[in-house]
C-alpha cells in the first residue's frame, strides 16, 4: 500500500489514459502490422488466383448444378418449376440408371487395376540402368500425345464385330468371333484396353519419378542384408511410393468414373449400345441432358455421380493407406537389424 | 477482417481482370460483325456436304459489295444439333444461318419464336408444298427455307444380281421390284437362296424406308404419343425382323462394319435417298457394280433433308435472310446437286435441264436427275413428326439393333424393352 502516494502526480502529468494508448502504439503499428500482413498473407494473396479460378469454375458450376437438379430444367426452355428431388427420384428408379452403373464400375475396375499394376511394373524397369533411357522414357509416354477420340476411333475399327482386325485374326487361328459390340463384357474389355493404352505409359512415368526420389541407401542396406530385387520392390519401393500410389489411385478413380471419350465414339451412335451394353453414367447423363434435352435430370445424374467419386475416393484413400502402412522402410532396416543382431548372439 | 478485405480486395481485381478479357472479347466480335461503313460478315452453318461451294458464296460477295460470308461446317447432323439446342438455349453464338435437318426439325419447330420469320411473296411457291408446310408454325410464320429432300430409289450391285441368276438391267430391275414391301422381301428371299448372301444391309434402314411411309407413326396430331399401341408400327417392325433373319447383312448403318460391307459386297441392294449416292460412291470408290433403279417399295418416300433458318439473336438477321433466300434459289440449288447431290426441293428446279439430263458415271452413268425426279413425284405420305419423334425413332432402332445385329434379344423381349424405353421418355 506505498503507492498512495505517488499516484495523483501520475493522474495530473499523463494524458487521459484513454488517449494515451491509442496514439503512440498507432503510429508504430502502422508500418508494423503492414509487415506483419505481408508476412501472414501474402502467401494466401500468391496462391488466390488458384481458389479464384476454381470458385469461378469449380465452386459455382457444382452449385448451380445442385440447383438445376431441383428444378424441371429444359436445355432451350430454361429454368420450369420447383420439384425438390423428384429428378433423383426418376433417375434411381430408371433400370438405365443402374445399368450404367454397373457398366461404369466394370470398364472402371478392368481398366484402373491393370493400368496401376503394368505401370508400376514398367515404372520398375525403367529405373534400372537401362541403355537408352530418355528413348524407353519417352517411349511409354507416347500414346499419351494421341488425342483420345482418334485412340477410340482406331480401336473401335479394330474390334470391329464382322471385319474388325482382332476378330480376323481370332478367325485365322480357328477361334469363333467375339461379339465386340454386341455383348457386355467383351465391350468393356475393348474400351478398358483404350484407356490402357492411353493412360498406362503416363502413370508409369509419375510412379517413376517418385521412384527416383527413394534415397538409394536404403536398397543399398537391403541388398547388404542380401534381399532380393523382388523383397526390395515390396519393402522399400512400393512403401517409399506411398503418397504417389495415392495421388495415382484418386486420379484415376476420378477419371475412370467419368470415363465419356471413349465409350462415346466405341460406335457410331455414341449412346453406349442398344442395350446399354457400355453406356457408362457420363454418357447417360448426356443422353439424358443432350438426347432428351431434360436439364433437371441430367444435372441429377451429375450430382450423384459426383457423390459416388467422393465415396470412393475415399474407400481408395482407406484401403491404400493400410496397405501402404504396413511396412514402412524403417521397420524393415529395423527388423534386419533385428535378424542381424540375433545371428550374431548365435554366434 | 483485414484478411478477408484484402482478399477480397484481391478477389475483385482478379474477377475484374477477367471480365475485362471477356468484355474485350465479344466487344472485338461485334466490331467484326458490323463495321461503320455498311461493310457484315454474315456466318453460315452447315453439316456433311450442302454443296455449298466457295465459288458458290464468292459469287454472292461479288454481287453484293460490302458482304463476307464465313462459312462453317460441321461434321455431322448429330454434331450441328448439340451446337444448334445449345447455343439456342443460352440465347448467343448461332451462326446467322444455321442449317437444320428434318430429323430434329420438329424439336426445333417447338422454339420457332426464336427464329426469324422468313415468309415473303418471292418465295411463296418455291418448294414443294409438304416442304413448305412442315416450315410454317402454328402462327403461320415460315421460318425456314427448304434446301434439299431425299427421295428414295433403290440401289443394287448389277454384279451380285447377274451372279445370282437376277436381271442386271436397271429398267428390268425396276420392274421387278415394284410392288409393295412383301415383293421386295420375296424377290430377296429368291436372291439368297440363289447367292448364299445377304439382300439388304440392316435391319434399321430398311424400317426407315418403310416407317417414312406412315403418316401417323408415332404420334398423333394432338402430340399425343401412340407408337407402342400403334398395330401399324408393330407389324412393320415384325416384317422386317422377320425377313432379316435370313436377308440381312447384320450391319449397323453407319458402323464401320457397315462401311466396309459398302465396298465388299456384303449386301446387294439398300434404300437410296438421293444424298446417299454420294456416300455410296465416296465410301466404295473402287466398286463398279453398283446401280440405282427408279423403283421404291411401297410407293415413293422421303428420307432425310435440309432447311436453312435465321435465328432471331443474330444482328444482321434481314442480310441473313436475303443470302439464305438466293441460296436456296433454284438455280443455287441446282449447282449445290452438282457439287453434292443433294436434290432440290424447289418444284422450279425440276423442269430444268441441268437436273433433267444429270448422269452419274459411278452408278453406270444412271439418269439420277430423271430417277430421283420420278421419285419425289411418287411420294404420297408426309409423316407427320412432333416433338417425340426423334427420341422415339432412336429407341426404334436400338430395338432393332438388338435383334439384327446385336442378337442379343428376341423379336419380342426387344419389343418390350422399346416399350419401357418410350415409356421412360415422358
Amino acid at each position: 500500500m506505498t503507492t498512495t502516494a505517488p499516484r495523483p502526480t501520475r493522474t495530473v502529468l499523463s494524458p487521459p489514459p484513454a488517449a494515451r494508448p491509442a496514439r503512440s502504439p498507432r503510429r508504430i503499428a502502422f508500418s508494423h502490422t503492414l509487415s506483419r500482413w505481408d508476412f501472414k498473407l501474402s502467401p494466401y494473396l500468391y496462391i488466390s488466383p488458384f481458389f479464384i479460378l476454381f470458385a469461378i469454375v469449380g465452386l459455382f458450376p457444382l452449385v448451380y448444378t445442385a440447383w438445376v437438379s431441383v428444378h424441371e430444367w429444359n436445355l432451350i426452355g430454361g429454368q420450369g418449376d420447383f420439384v425438390g428431388f423428384e429428378n433423383f427420384a426418376f433417375v434411381l428408379a430408371q433400370p438405365q440408371f443402374w445399368i450404367a452403373l454397373r457398366n461404369t464400375f466394370s470398364i472402371f475396375l478392368i481398366s484402373a487395376v491393370p493400368q496401376v499394376i503394368a505401370a508400376l511394373l514398367i515404372a520398375a524397369v525403367l529405373d534400372r540402368n537401362l541403355r537408352g533411357k530418355t528413348f524407353w522414357r519417352m517411349g511409354v509416354l507416347l500414346p499419351y500425345v494421341v488425342a483420345p477420340v482418334a485412340v477410340a476411333l482406331i480401336f473401335s475399327n479394330m474390334f470391329g464385330d464382322q471385319y474388325g482386325l482382332i476378330n480376323n485374326m481370332l478367325g485365322r487361328l480357328g477361334l469363333d468371333p467375339i461379339g465386340w459390340h454386341s455383348e457386355i463384357l467383351p465391350s468393356h474389355l475393348a474400351i478398358a484396353t483404350m484407356v490402357n493404352f492411353r493412360w498406362t505409359g503416363y502413370t508409369a512415368l509419375i510412379l517413376l519419378a517418385a521412384m527416383q526420389a527413394i534415397p538409394r541407401d536404403y536398397y543399398e542396406a537391403a541388398m547388404i542384408d542380401g534381399a532380393g530385387i523382388v523383397r526390395q520392390f515390396f519393402s522399400i519401393t512400393i512403401p517409399q511410393l506411398r503418397p504417389t500410389l495415392i495421388f495415382v489411385i484418386v486420379t484415376s478413380t476420378i477419371g475412370g468414373l467419368q470415363i465419356f471419350d471413349e465409350p462415346r465414339m466405341y460406335d457410331q451412335f455414341g449412346q453406349g449400345g442398344a442395350s446399354g451394353q457400355w453406356m457408362t453414367i457420363t454418357i447417360y447423363l448426356y443422353n439424358l441432358g443432350w438426347g432428351q434435352l431434360n436439364f433437371g435430370r441430367a444435372a441429377a445424374v451429375a450430382w450423384l455421380l459426383f457423390l459416388i467419386i467422393v465415396i470412393v475416393g475415399l474407400i481408395n484413400l482407406a484401403i491404400t493407406r493400410s496397405i501402404a502402412s504396413n511396412d514402412s522402410p524403417e521397420k524393415v532396416l529395423a527388423r534386419a537389424q533385428r535378424r542381424a543382431a540375433r545371428k550374431e548372439l548365435a554366434r | 477482417m483485414t484478411t478477408s478485405r484484402r482478399t477480397t480486395a484481391a478477389a475483385a481485381l482478379a474477377g475484374a481482370t477477367a471480365f475485362a478479357l471477356l468484355a474485350t472479347g465479344c466487344a472485338s466480335t461485334d466490331n467484326a460483325a458490323s463495321s461503320e461503313d455498311g461493310e457484315i460478315t454474315l456466318t453460315i452453318a452447315t453439316f456433311n456436304d450442302f454443296g455449298y461451294t466457295d465459288e458458290l458464296l464468292a459469287q454472292y460477295e461479288d454481287e453484293n459489295p460490302g458482304v463476307t460470308i464465313v462459312h462453317n461446317k460441321a461434321a455431322t447432323s448429330n454434331d450441328a444439333r448439340d451446337n444448334f439446342f445449345t447455343k439456342l438455349g443460352a440465347g448467343s453464338g448461332l451462326a446467322d444461318i444455321e442449317a437444320v435437318e428434318i430429323d430434329w426439325f420438329a424439336e426445333m419447330m417447338q422454339y420457332s419464336d426464336k427464329l426469324t420469320d422468313l415468309s415473303s411473296d418471292d418465295v411463296a411457291d418455291r418448294w414443294v408444298d409438304w416442304k413448305t408446310d412442315a416450315a410454317t408454325d402454328a402462327d403461320g410464320r415460315l421460318v425456314a427455307y427448304g434446301t434439299d429432300i431425299g427421295p428414295e430409289a433403290v440401289c443394287y450391285r448389277s454384279d451380285l444380281f447377274a451372279a445370282a441368276g437376277l436381271p442386271t438391267d436397271r429398267a428390268e430391275v425396276a420392274e421387278l421390284l415394284e410392288g409393295d414391301w412383301d415383293r421386295y422381301f420375296e424377290v430377296g428371299q429368291e436372291y439368297v437362296d440363289a447367292s448364299g448372301a445377304a439382300w439388304f444391309d440392316s435391319a434399321g434402314a430398311t424400317y426407315q424406308g418403310m416407317i417414312n411411309q406412315v403418316e401417323f407413326a408415332y404420334e398423333q396430331e394432338d402430340g399425343s404419343v401412340i407408337a407402342t399401341e400403334n398395330d401399324e408400327v408393330k407389324a412393320i417392325y415384325e416384317q422386317v425382323l422377320e425377313a432379316s433373319a435370313t436377308q440381312s447383312a447384320h450391319l449397323g448403318q453407319w458402323s464401320d462394319d457397315w462401311f466396309a460391307g459398302l465396298a465388299n459386297g456384303a449386301f446387294a441392294t439398300m434404300l437410296c435417298p438421293g444424298w446417299m449416292l454420294g456416300v455410296i460412291s465416296g465410301n466404295a470408290p473402287d466398286v463398279t457394280g453398283w446401280d440405282v433403279a427408279d423403283v421404291f417399295p411401297g410407293g415413293g418416300g422421303n428420307w432425310g433433308g435440309s432447311y436453312l433458318t435465321v435465328p432471331a439473336q443474330g444482328k444482321n438477321t434481314e442480310a441473313a435472310a436475303k443470302l439464305a433466300a438466293w441460296l436456296t434459289a433454284p438455280e443455287q440449288q441446282l449447282s449445290a446437286f452438282e457439287a453434292a447431290g443433294t436434290f432440290p426441293s424447289q418444284v422450279e428446279a425440276y423442269e430444268s435441264d441441268a437436273l433433267l439430263s444429270a448422269t452419274n458415271p459411278y452408278f453406270n452413268e444412271a439418269p439420277v436427275g430423271e430417277i430421283l425426279i420420278n421419285r419425289s413425284q411418287a411420294i404420297d405420305v408426309a409423316p407427320f413428326k412432333s416433338v417425340k419423334y426423334f427420341p422415339i425413332n432412336d429407341a426404334m432402332q436400338k430395338a432393332l439393333t438388338r435383334v439384327d445385329s446385336d442378337k442379343t434379344h428376341t423379336i419380342e423381349s426387344s419389343w418390350e424393352q422399346f416399350v419401357a424405353d418410350v415409356n421412360a421418355l415422358g
